[in-house]
């Protein structure tokens, strides 16, 4: 355990003091270890060292089927799970080259938009609580509860949901998930309200944390920054407007960005960012299309109705080519990367095909990872408070980080 | 979104003719290991990708056609454009290297670390090659195919602790 | 002589009963949070859960201040020295519980570098199942240690020293993986002899 970390590039000099901001302690989201060398209070360099729950998701992926995989998927940004698994099923279905029915397109921008919002509030509800404000945290929560309720009333699991399948979802919209929704949506503005009115002018938290990390646009393209904290940089690029994939066409939205760069800059993003996808998710509810959700019997991708399976020869075809365990659906003999715009940045999944129903190299591109390289370079300079407000505003989920 | 057919003529005019793919909108373009630098350098300042999406590996050794062993993925972006561009590095054993991309992006710093780790492929001019999410102590590279998915024993190696002993 | 009727006031016990009921409903939790149980672990102690009605009110971050450790989450093999560490820090009277299905088992990583089951290397006296367990069944499994504490407690923590307890656990053993090792071999260490 004791393995000297020499920092990259600091003098040894006697009167800098090297601290372990360990792996286990209440201010890291979990398990990440920085070995600081301080001066006094200042911090003159910081040196992370991840790994600390490293599980070896990218080698399970070699084991697992396309649709076994997204339970695997769900633990990785375990506070937006939804997001992982429509990003997952996503690259897959670019691999297999399967176009998905309207209706399954906006039942995953409703859940996206929903995952969206849960990260959001916990990544600003951790920021507070490490910064200080309690109640900030209890609010977020309890609103994350009610979406909570919302996912479990959809599919059974609070959040660990594996909802989304090849070709389409595990279970269709009900009614009475559509009226949780919307009554979710009805009250859930007078809470961000509450939430903003508690920080956005109060003096302490301005103070932690204006001009605290900044981080420039061309030093946030070059620390390949997305997401987020790249908006904040004053970065306008957002994969849903860029390079629209599901139905992110047909909505109308905004995104936000700033230009300052610094933690209260991210805060305020996502803060903005919260409304953007109240927004969208009343314009999908609105035009929800009816129809089927999953994709047709004739793609021999996803088990078919039990109508289907009994009453026509195609389904019959289908669910006996998917269930029998030497046949499964075919896949090119090639590789395709599909990037989709998670809470978190960009997430995306560089797919290796080789025939089987078992992807051959299932690579995944963790915006945490990517984000937590940037640490060192934004907390040179700051004191040891400024640590947990940097931290904070990275947002930084270990099991993304490590996989 | 595929890249342009303008990047595409303006790379073929400058390096010659690189064997170039398309597949579900996505370009691949294969170079070679020491091609690296020079073509990255001039894709990031000449035609605007100053975004490094990711950069991994994969192990082709189980794969049916396969004619290397390693191949290196550079992903590439333009936020001004959303342009894509995917760049592909083949390496065999034994001592798969390739020089570093650090000096163009610092994000690369942490993705070449990772490959490091779990392929063993060395990086040249890399400021800190060394383990990231592996334990320092770690010998073997667990992404290749001929690692076991439950290791060899490491996992468990530890002394346990007793109730009487705490 | 005649006993004397004892008023109201006055109540007969054990020592190591009124130890044991002192110490079961003020557990002071460590909450060691790896992964996503740890979110199941937050949502125990947010409004909605809520478990500072057991007395676990105080989520110290501090070993030294705690007596139960609540492990959530997996533990990998480069985590597992330093969740030692900190079991080793605790003092005594001090618990664990093993939340989830990777803490006790593994779960769905049967991978290279996860702890199959921290009762492996680390005394664990109760199990929470789920991936992740809801806040319900993390609250029972802590009215159900509460119901432990108070059955074999004592006062100087001699419940420890029993020779049942040192014993290792049967789930110690390394179980063979099927398709993996020559599992009918009679000359195989792994195949358990009777």
């Amino acid at each position: 355990m004791a393995t000297a970390i020499e920092s990259e590039n600091t003098q040894k000099q006697d009167y800098l003091w090297t601290l372990n901001f360990g792996p286990q302690h209440p201010a890291t989201h979990t398990t990440l270890r920085i070995v600081l060398k301080l001066d006094g209070e200042r911090v003159v360099d910081a040196v992370p060292d991840i790994g600390y729950l490293h599980s070896g998701f990218e080698k399970i992926g070699e084991k697992l089927d396309y649709n076994q995989y997204v339970t695997v998927t769900d633990r990785m940004n375990y506070i937006s799970p939804m997001a992982n698994n429509v990003a997952w099923h996503g690259a897959v279905e670019k691999l297999l080259g399967i176009e998905l029915t309207k209706r399954c397109q906006y039942i995953r921008v409703i859940i996206s938009e929903l995952a969206r919002i849960s990260d959001h509030l916990l990544s600003c509800g951790a920021m507070g609580l490490d910064v200080g404000a309690f109640t900030f945290f209890l609010y977020g929560f309890y609103q994350r509860e009610r979406i909570y309720n919302i996912f479990e009333t959809l599919c059974g699991a609070r959040f660990t949901n594996s909802y989304t399948r090849v070709g389409g979802v595990a279970q269709d919209m009900t009614p009475q998930v559509i009226e949780e929704i919307r009554a979710f949506l009805k009250t859930f503005p007078q809470t961000i309200d509450e939430m903003e009115g508690l920080l956005n002018r109060n003096r302490i938290f301005v103070d932690r944390t204006k001009g605290v990390g900044v981080l420039t646009r061309e030093e946030a393209t070059n620390f390949s920054a997305s997401g987020p904290i790249a908006r904040a940089s004053g970065v306008t690029r957002d994969l849903r407007k860029d390079e629209p994939y599901l139905a992110y066409k047909d909505f109308d939205f905004q995104v936000c960005c700033a230009t300052a760069g610094d933690c209260f800059a991210r805060y305020y993003v996502r803060m903005a960012e919260m409304r953007e996808s109240l927004k969208i998710i009343a314009q999908a509810l609105e035009n929800l299309p009816t129809g089927p959700v999953n994709v047709g019997v004739d793609e021999r991708t996803i088990l078919p109705t039990k109508q289907q399976v009994y009453n026509s020869i195609e389904g019959t075809i289908t669910h006996f080519e998917l269930v029998m365990l030497n046949r499964g659906f075919t896949v090119p003999h090639e590789e395709s990367y599909l990037g989709t715009e998670a809470p978190n940045g960009e997430l995306g999944f560089y797919l290796v095909g080789d025939g089987s129903n078992v992807a051959y190299r299932a690579r995944c591109r963790p915006p945490s990872f990517i984000h937590f390289s940037i640490f060192p370079h934004l907390i040179r300079g700051h004191t040891l408070s400024d640590i947990v407000a940097v931290l904070g505003s990275l947002n930084i989920i270990a099991a993304e980080l490590d996989r | 979104m595929p890249a342009n057919p303008t990047t595409l003529e303006a790379l073929q005019a400058r390096f010659g003719e690189l064997p170039t793919t398309e597949f579900r909108e996505q370009t691949r373009v294969v170079i070679t290991a020491d091609q690296v630098p020079e073509v990255m350098g001039w894709l990031k300042s000449e035609r605007g990708f100053d975004l490094l999406v990711d950069v991994s590996c994969v192990d082709y050794l189980n794969f049916r056609d396969a004619t290397d062993r390693y191949g290196m993925v550079y992903q590439l972006a333009n936020t001004l454009t959303a342009e894509r561009l995917t760049l592909r590095v083949y390496l065999n054993d034994p001592n798969p290297t390739v020089p570093s991309v650090v000096p163009l992006w610092q994000g690369a710093n942490w993705l070449e670390r990772e490959v490091y780790d779990m392929f063993g492929i060395h990086f040249t001019d890399h400021p800190n090659l060394r383990r990231i999410l592996m334990p320092e102590e770690f010998t073997a590279f667990p992404l290749r195919k001929d690692y076991p998915l439950q290791g060899r024993g490491e996992r468990h190696n530890f002394p346990v602790l007793e109730r009487s002993d705490a | 002589m005649a006993v004397e009727q004892l008023p109201d006031n006055v109540m007969v016990s054990k020592l190591d009963e009124l130890a044991s009921w002192c110490r079961k409903n003020s557990l002071w939790p460590m909450p060691f949070a790896t992964a996503c149980c740890g979110i199941e672990l937050m949502a125990t102690g947010a409004a909605r859960h809520d478990i500072a009605r057991f007395g676990a009110e105080a989520f110290r971050f501090s070993p030294r201040q705690c007596d139960l450790m609540i492990v959530a989450g997996r533990v990998v093999m480069k985590m597992l020295p330093v969740l030692q560490r900190i079991w080793s820090q605790m003092n005594e009277p001090k618990w664990c519980i093993s939340m989830g299905a990777c803490a006790s088992t593994g779960g769905v990583f049967d991978t290279y570098c996860v702890v199959q089951g921290i009762d492996r290397f680390i005394p664990v006296d109760m199990y929470v199942p789920g991936c992740p367990p809801r806040p319900e069944q993390l609250i029972q499994a802590i009215i159900d240690l509460q119901d432990k504490i108070q059955r074999e407690g004592t006062l100087n923590g001699s419940e420890f020293d029993t020779a049942q307890r040192q014993q290792p656990k049967r789930a110690l053993v390394e179980l063979p993986v099927y398709g993996q090792t020559p599992y009918f071999n009679p000359t195989s260490p792994l195949v358990k002899k009777l």
